[in-house]
Formats: structure tokens, C-alpha cells, sequence
């Protein structure tokens, strides 16, 4: 080979070169071939893998919120919708810097602290990927000054939608209740599903009994996205269901003129339709405006609300328990003369007091002059309590407790407004039970003329004289009348529920003690035959008064030296027309006085409003 | 090779077209095969603007123009003026790194107020005419001597473009170069120890390493890691490329593409909307018309007359084929991310033009052949 050094040999370094093209051939195609079994794994083994992501890239669900139902009232009149409203949302995990993002659109929109506080509120409780909103109704100048300049905001977008409202605002506001944005605890007690897009909730009264009705059922959109998440393209869309609309049984006009008749005075009113157990008014006074939850109250406001001497928020009608007072001793002398203790004819002599036999402790009578000699019918016309003290303790607390429970004292309506409170029916076993207690004879006594332990509410009055006006037959009170899908105008009636009715002995017994009723209101000695006059129709009513604490013995009510709060509550039931009862109502006011002063006037004017009207 | 391709072996005395156009009609016609699919799958790419294909046309039809022309000069011309070419590139380079401009972080552009201009493209043609050119009169296969001589002539410039840095280029030229020594024979033994001092020198080419380019090896081997940054790419490739299954989703039918999941889709990225819109079969089509390319380079190769007429053709061939391995392999997730396009299907210019001159070259070789006896 050495001696060939300087010489090319061209035949030998061709064939090199050949055999190495072909070594250079062939390493490419073993990377070729890696290239190509990579293709086959991608595409062909792992394609279904691929696929799958492929589509989770691009296609998103997007949830559709159905539209709220709307709330009428039995005439139609709108008591509750949905306006469209816009909305500022911020996307916390777009914005870089949010103190700069804020101060800049608080220079095309109005925000306010309130609006800041909220917003950091929600803000600290929501993922960083979904948005939060910082103002909602924004007026359509902020809209358009905002639009302007959108490209400078990424992460900040203003969101169409429809926002409830309550057109008659505090009107009715403890029955129909209000919606409110959903929070940890409703994420734990609705399908999450059915919510996707919903912000808000029924919190209170009508709104939350009848959620599931009212929201109607989430719709979808399946969207075709790009890389930045924006929607291309609809692939798929079910649409929602929007929520039922509720008819309601409440009369606004009568809603209305009763809530005014209370004047400044905080109390409770429930008119009901004995027929069917339909309320037609439902007061609770002082009342709020329900638009101050919709979108998130402020502190403040909040604050100023609970913490209102006269409690605002507390609904009266359904979850204040007062003691009936002489309100119910129509219900006892019924019990006396259905469970053959006594008779119309029986007489009892009132000196002013009562005593136990063998006891010194006198129980007193309201007029310490005392009513002389009073038969049943007198004595609820005039509200005797020595009476009832007689008859009550002839009758024993079994008797009464047993009597008086069918007619629904005691345990709750159950009325479609959440919330209720049962109030209490006091008897040996509960007495036992709760304070550890025997049951004294003298606390008998009391029971008689609603005083000591019981406690009725509003609705609970009102349900038990509709029963007592229908002799008996008891009907479920409740508020909705019918619902209304979206798009059919008919209505379809709610089923009204029968309760066991009470059962009626001798059918003259209950006139009887409704002819005393209608003694109170027309009878020459009748508590309440001023508020009777000139009614033009004929009313059954009983007055009460129900006493906030107990007097001693030998102290004296003197209204003028007690502090107000301590003021007996004034209260009173009624249905008229007595022949044929249209309408049942039970008012209480508190620390109103004596039930024929304050109470029964107030019935009255919401008597004339609904009777003066031709019957649907 | 010369069976499959058998017209290539002509008649010199008959003087046909291809020898008076000095064009290789089997070339020819397998990258206007390629360009004319290139330009269905950018069309898709590109979201259907019109303006990115005319002005890819114009592009191809400068590329083209600069192919026909580089295969008018005799292969011994540019034999002549091969050094001074290469010298003038490896000035080029220290002028770029001296005063270049700044694209995309790096310094690759030299501006001479009419025109910018990449001298690293010169060097892809330069470097394996150089090492030709120094091989072109020694007795084959090289000694170790000549071998160090003809390394210094590759490495010098490779560094030059890794310190712009160049990855892409530099791996580019590199390949080049080798191809060249390893076509004139460099020997078995010695390139397992290249391979050792490779693998040793990894952690020191590591220190080098900037650190964008330190990321893409991370995120090489775990692309996972950074699902959102540097890994996306990769990860969205690969749905691209595996949810186009065996037919693909059809033409302008992508959704990785046209939803814009799938980044840089009309450039380096370009091969994973092919395999999404017309999955494996489309892309073997493109793998078979670049296999032909490739496999005529090497037949021309092998038919040149001359040491240097080989081993430029040769090298040049084998470049092709790594820029196409090198982009397919980072678009399916084989290798780290390196900025190369796709030869001729990939959006844009320069290195477009200096592939054809390529191709000019391996023309003018094939078609200035002397008559010999066989």
C-alpha cells in the first residue's frame, strides 16, 4: 500500500464512496423507520388517547341558567321578575395587578366601598379562574364607557343577565322572601348540576319553598373553543327549562291596605280564605325591601337591619309565638260544649277573681268589678275571664290540650313559607318533659284564657277561626295558588291539602259560640262593638290581649308607666260574613294594648277592603 | 439505486433538455411534488389567507429560480471559488457576532441597509464545499491528519453559529461537515470515539448551553413538567399528530390547528397539521417524495466523476435528510425542540433558498458530467 501513497486510486475510492452511501442510505432508514413507528404509535395505538384530548382542547360545556320564574299575585299583579341587568365580572386569574385594574375602571364606572368589599368578600371564596362580580346594574352609559375601552382590561368582562327584583319592594317581603347569590351552605343541599351558571338562590320565604319550581332546569351548550378559551362555534345546545311562574293567593291591593293599617305599629296580620286555606294577606310588620339581598347586602345595611330594635327581618306572622290571650276562649268554650262540660245555658258567677278551692291566691279578672252573672255567651262577648277559669278547670289541661290541638295549636301549618315555628300547646307531658315539672291546677287556670305557657302564631290564629268559620273543616293555609310553565298561559292549581277536620259533636254548639263572636263585634256589651259598627255586613270576632309579663298579685297595669316594650300585645281574630264566612283573619300587635283598641280596628279596615269587593 | 432509477443513467451523447437546462428531471419533479403539498397543508395552516400563499409562491419561485441558477455553474467552478467562499462566510460570522442584529434573542442577521442577510446560511453550503474541496485531491480514506484539518474547517464556524446561537444551523452544518468525512471514509474506530468524546462531552456542552436551550432538554424529557410553557408545544403536537389517526381529519378540518392549540403550526410546526388534517397516510406521501429526493441526491453522488462532485452531493443529500429527521422527530415528541423548518412545506424564506441552491448544486453535478467508458 505504501508504495501507492501518492497516487488516487478512483476505482477503489468510487467503491468506497458507494459502500458508504449505502451505510449513510441505510442509517436514514433506521431513523425513518424510528420516525415512522413513532407515527404509528401516535396515530394508530395511541389515537383514541389523542382523540380524547383533542376534544378536551376544543370542545367546553358551557351551562345555559334557566330563567327564573315570576311570582303573581291572585289578580296577576307582578310581585316578583327578573330584569335584565348588566353586570362587571373580574377574572382574578387573568389580572396581574389588581389594585391598578381597579383603580383604572373605577374611572369608567362608578364603584363604590361597599362595591370593593363585597367584591373582596367573594373574591376570597371563589376559584381564581371564575369570575367575580364587582358591580351589577350598571347603567347603560357605564356599559358603554366600559365597552370603549374593553381591550385595555383583559380578565374583565361585563356579563348579561337577568337580576330579580321585587317591583313593590318591602310589600309582602316576609311572605315572597328573596334570592340571594348561593353560598357553601346551599352548595351542599342542591344537585351542583342544576346549578351550573345559576348565581342565585331562593334564601327566604316563597323564593325558597318553591326553588325547585322557580329555577327551572339547566340547559347546555356543548362549544367548540379555541386555544384562549373563546367560543367559535356552537356544536350542541339543549336548551334550559325555564322555572314555573307562581300564582299566588295574596290579594296585593289587600296586602297593601293591611300592612298601611298598621300605621307605625309592628305586629303580624294573616287573612286566609277558610274555603281553601288560600292566604290572602300576609303582614309582618316592620318590614325590609328584599332587593337589599339580591346581590349581596352590604355590612352595613346588614348590621343596621339585624340589630333594629323592632327586627326588621323577623318574620312575625310565621315565626313570632305569642300567647293568644282571650283569643282563645272561643276555642275553649267550644271544647266545654262539644265535650258536654258545660252548656249554653250554664251560668257562672264573676265577683272579679277567681279561686282555686282551699287556695288564697286570687286570679283576677280584667274588669275587677267583675261581670256579675255570665252565661257562655257573654262571657266570650265580653271576655270574661272567671268564666273561663271555671270552665278550664272543669274541663282539666288534658281535655283542653287535646281539644284545642285539633285545631292546630301547637304544631305548624304548614304553610309553603319556610320557616314556621309550631308555638307551644302546654300539657302535663310537655311540662314534665321540658321544665321537669308536675302541672299545677292554677296553671290551668291561665291556659284558659290563653295566657301562661301558650303561644300561637299569626298563621296558627288565623288557620284555627277559618276552621271554626267552616265548622270544623280544616284546609292547609298556604300562598301559591297555581304554577304556570313557561310557555303555556294555563294554570295548573296546586293540590290544596285537607287536614283532618274537627270533629263537629253538635253543629248548634259551634253556633253557639259563633253567635258570641258575632256578640263581640254587635252586641250591646261586646268588646269590639265599636269596630262593629256600620260594618254592613256581620262579623264574628274575638279580642284579645295578651299579657308580656306577669303582674303580681296585688301590682296594678298601668300603660303609661311601663316601658313600652313590656306593653301587653293587643290581638284579634274575626271571620266574616258570619253566615257565610269569606274570610278569616287573626291580627296581633305588639305592645299594642288592649286587642278591641288597637287590634280590631286594624281587621276591620281589612275586612271592608276585601268584602267590599264583588266576589270573584 | 441505479436500477430504481434507471433513466439516470444516460446516454452523455444524446444531448437531451435535462443537459441543456443543466436540471435533474427526477429532482425536479419530486419538489414540485413536495412544494405543491407544501402549499395544500400551509393553505390549512395559514387559516386559509391567501396572502401566505402567494407569498410562500414567490418564495418557492425565488428558491427555484436559485436552483436553475446554481446548476448552470461547472461543478469545477465552484470548486475554484469554493475557499473563497468559505473564507467570506467565517468573516461574515465574526462580523454578525461583532455588530449583528437582534432577532428573536439572537444574533444572526448582518444588515447592509439594502438587505439583511444570514451568513449562517452561506455556511450550510459552504462548509461541506470546503471539506470537499480540502478532500478533493487526497487519496481516500483520509489519515488522521487530514481529518483534524478538515474537523478545525467544521468546527470553526459550527461554534460560531452556536454562540448567535444557532442551534438548528449549527447542528445543521455540522451534519454537513461530517457527512462529508464520513462518506470519504472516515473510519469506524475513529467515529466510536468521536461517539465516546461525545457522550463525555455532554456535560461540558451543558455548561455552554444557554438557557432557553437547557429548557428544551429539560422539557424534551419531560414535557409534562411545564404543560403550559415550554412542554406545550410538544404535548399539542402530539394531539395533533395522534388524533389525525391513520386518514386524518381532513383538509382544513384541524382542530388543533385552526383552534390555535397548536403553536408556530405554519412554520417549525407545520408537519404535526399534516398529520392531523391527513394523518398517516398523508405523511407517508411526504415521507415517500422526500425518500425519492433523498435517494436521487445519493444515485447523483454516487455517479459524479470527481472526489469533490461526491462528497458535496453525498453531504448535501444526507443534510436534507436531517433537517427532515430533525423536524419530524421534534414535532412528534422524539427529539428536543431545535428550531428547523420543514424543507419546502414549512413557511419561510431564506433557508429555503439556500436548500435549492443545494439542490442547484447536485443539478449542475449530475448534468455536466463528462462521457467516460464504463
Amino acid at each position: 500500500m505504501a508504495g501507492r501513497v501518492t497516487i488516487k486510486d478512483y476505482l477503489s475510492e468510487s467503491r468506497l464512496f458507494m459502500q458508504r452511501s449505502f451505510q449513510a442510505l441505510g442509517f436514514a432508514a433506521i431513523l425513518i423507520a424510528v420516525l415512522v413507528g413513532r407515527l404509528i404509535y401516535l396515530q394508530v395505538l395511541a389515537h383514541e388517547h389523542f382523540i380524547t384530548l383533542s376534544d378536551d382542547n376544543r370542545i367546553k360545556i358551557l351551562p345555559l341558567p334557566p330563567n327564573r320564574g315570576l311570582i303573581f299575585d291572585r289578580n296577576g299583579l307582578i310581585l316578583a321578575d327578573n330584569l335584565p341587568s348588566y353586570r362587571l365580572e373580574i377574572t382574578p386569574e387573568q389580572i396581574h395587578d389588581m389594585d391598578d385594574t381597579l383603580s383604572r375602571l373605577s374611572q369608567l364606572v362608578n364603584i363604590r366601598d361597599v362595591d370593593l368589599k363585597r367584591f373582596t368578600r367573594l373574591r376570597n371564596s371563589t376559584p381564581v379562574f371564575k369570575p367575580v362580580p364587582l358591580r351589577f346594574h350598571l347603567s347603560d352609559e357605564e356599559v358603554a364607557r366600559f365597552a370603549i375601552n374593553r381591550h385595555l382590561f383583559p380578565g374583565v368582562d361585563i356579563v348579561a343577565g337577568l337580576s330579580r327584583h321585587y317591583p313593590h319592594g318591602p310589600l309582602a317581603a316576609h311572605a315572597l322572601g328573596y334570592v340571594g347569590r348561593i353560598d357553601e351552605r346551599d352548595l351542599q343541599q342542591i344537585d351542583v348540576a342544576q346549578y351550573s351558571g345559576t348565581t342565585h338562590i331562593g334564601k327566604v320565604g316563597i323564593e325558597k319553598t318553591y326553588e325547585q319550581t322557580l329555577h327551572g332546569r339547566v340547559g347546555y351548550s356543548q362549544v367548540e373553543t379555541n386555544a384562549e378559551g373563546r367560543v367559535l362555534r356552537t356544536l350542541v345546545r339543549t336548551p334550559p327549562v325555564p322555572g314555573e311562574n307562581l300564582y299566588l293567593t295574596l290579594d296585593a291591593e289587600l296586602q297593601n291596605v293591611a300592612e298601611q293599617a298598621f300605621g307605625d305599629n309592628s305586629g303580624a296580620a294573616v287573612v286566609i280564605d277558610p274555603d281553601n286555606g288560600g292566604v290572602l294577606a300576609f303582614v309582618s310588620l316592620p318590614t325590609y325591601d328584599p332587593n337589599l339581598f339580591v346581590n349581596g347586602i352590604d355590612t352595613a345595611t346588614y348590621e343596621s337591619l339585624r340589630d333594629d330594635s323592632e327586627q326588621p327581618l323577623f318574620n312575625r306572622a310565621l315565626r313570632g309565638q305569642y300567647p293568644p290571650g282571650s283569643t282563645l276562649k272561643p276555642f275553649v268554650g267550644l271544647g266545654g260544649l262539644e265535650r258536654g262540660v258545660t252548656h249554653g245555658g250554664a251560668k257562672t258567677f264573676c265577683p272579679g277573681y277567681y279561686q282555686l278551692p282551699g287556695k288564697d291566691r286570687r286570679y283576677r279578672d280584667w274588669k275587677r268589678s267583675g261581670h256579675g252573672s255570665v252565661d257562655l255567651k257573654s262571657a266570650i262577648a265580653e271576655s270574661c275571664d272567671v268564666y273561663f277559669y271555671d270552665l278550664a278547670l272543669s274541663m282539666g289541661i288534658d281535655m283542653m290540650h287535646e281539644y284545642l290541638g285539633q285545631f292546630g295549636f301547637g304544631a305548624r301549618t304548614g304553610i309553603d313559607i319556610s320557616g314556621e315555628l309550631a308555638g307551644l300547646l302546654p300539657s302535663r307531658e310537655w311540662k314534665r318533659g321540658a321544665r321537669g315539672q308536675a302541672w299545677y291546677p292554677g296553671e290551668t287556670l291561665i291556659t284558659g284564657i290563653g295566657q301562661g305557657f301558650v303561644l300561637t302564631t299569626p298563621i296558627q290564629l288565623a288557620s284555627a277561626t277559618a276552621t271554626l268559620a267552616r265548622f270544623g273543616q280544616r284546609m292547609k293555609p298556604h300562598i301559591v295558588a297555581s304554577t304556570q310553565i313557561y310557555d303555556d298561559p294555563g294554570l295548573t292549581p296546586l293540590q290544596v291539602d285537607a287536614v283532618t277536620a274537627v270533629p263537629v259533636v253538635e253543629r248548634p254548639h259551634w253556633a253557639e259560640v259563633i253567635d258570641a263572636m258575632r256578640e263581640v263585634m254587635h252586641g250591646r256589651h261586646g268588646t269590639a262593638r265599636k269596630v262593629g259598627l256600620d260594618a254592613g255586613y256581620e262579623i264574628a270576632g274575638k279580642t284579645g290581649t295578651a299579657q308580656v309579663f306577669g303582674l303580681q298579685p296585688e301590682e296594678e297595669y298601668e300603660a303609661d308607666t311601663l316601658d313600652r316594650k313590656l306593653h301587653d300585645h293587643s290581638l284579634f281574630v274575626a271571620f266574616a260574613p258570619v253566615q257565610r264566612p269569606r274570610v278569616a283573619i287573626a291580627v296581633v300587635v305588639e305592645h299594642g294594648g288592649s286587642g278591641s283598641a288597637v287590634a280590631a280596628p286594624i281587621a276591620r279596615t281589612i275586612l271592608d277592603q276585601y268584602l267590599s269587593k264583588a266576589r270573584p | 439505486m441505479s436500477t430504481l432509477l434507471d433513466q439516470s443513467r444516460e446516454d452523455a451523447s444524446r444531448r437531451d433538455w435535462q443537459h441543456i437546462l443543466h436540471i435533474d428531471a427526477v429532482l425536479l419533479v419530486s419538489l414540485f411534488a413536495l412544494s405543491a403539498l407544501g402549499l395544500f397543508v400551509l393553505y390549512s395552516a395559514a387559516g386559509q389567507e391567501q396572502t401566505v400563499l402567494i407569498r410562500q409562491l414567490v418564495r418557492l419561485s425565488i428558491a427555484f429560480g436559485a436552483m436553475a441558477l446554481v446548476a448552470q455553474f461547472r461543478p469545477q467552478w465552484l470548486q475554484r471559488w469554493t475557499p473563497w467562499l468559505y473564507g467570506l462566510g467565517v468573516v461574515l460570522l465574526i462580523a454578525v457576532l461583532v455588530v449583528g442584529d437582534i432577532g428573536k434573542g439572537a444574533q444572526r442577521w448582518l444588515d447592509f441597509g439594502f438587505v439583511r442577510f444570514q451568513p449562517s446560511e452561506m455556511m450550510k453550503l459552504a462548509v461541506p464545499m470546503m471539506v470537499a474541496w480540502y478532500l478533493a485531491d487526497k487519496r481516500l480514506p483520509p489519515d488522521r491528519l487530514q481529518l483534524l484539518v478538515a474537523g478545525v474547517l467544521i468546527v470553526v464556524p459550527v461554534l460560531l453559529i452556536a454562540k448567535q446561537p444557532d442551534l438548528g444551523t449549527s447542528l445543521l452544518i455540522g451534519s454537513a461537515g461530517f457527512f462529508a468525512l464520513f462518506l470519504a471514509g472516515l473510519s469506524w474506530r475513529l467515529l466510536g470515539g468521536l461517539g465516546l468524546l461525545g457522550a463525555a462531552g455532554a456535560p461540558v456542552l451543558w455548561h455552554f448551553m444557554h438557557d432557553y436551550q437547557r429548557q428544551r432538554v429539560i422539557t424534551f424529557l419531560d414535557p409534562a413538567q411545564d404543560p403550559l410553557g415550554a412542554g406545550y408545544h410538544i404535548i399539542q403536537s402530539k394531539i395533533a399528530i395522534g388524533s389525525g389517526g391513520v386518514f386524518g381529519k381532513g383538509w382544513l378540518n384541524g382542530t388543533q390547528a385552526h383552534l390555535e392549540f397548536l403553536p408556530e403550526r405554519s412554520t417549525d410546526f407545520i408537519f404535526a397539521v399534516l398529520g392531523e388534517e391527513f394523518g398517516l397516510v398523508g405523511i407517508s406521501v411526504l415521507l415517500v417524495i422526500y425518500a425519492l429526493i433523498i435517494i436521487r441526491s445519493l444515485h447523483i453522488a454516487t455517479q459524479a466523476q470527481d472526489t469533490y462532485g461526491r462528497l458535496l452531493g453525498g453531504s448535501l443529500a444526507m443534510t436534507f435528510f436531517i433537517y427532515i429527521i430533525v423536524n419530524t422527530g421534534m414535532v412528534t415528541g422524539l427529539l428536543p425542540v431545535v428550531g428547523l423548518p420543514l424543507p419546502l412545506v414549512s413557511y419561510g424564506g431564506t433557508s429555503m433558498v439556500t436548500l435549492m441552491a443545494g439542490f442547484g448544486i447536485l443539478m449542475s453535478i449530475q448534468t455536466h458530467r463528462k462521457l467516460l467508458t464504463t
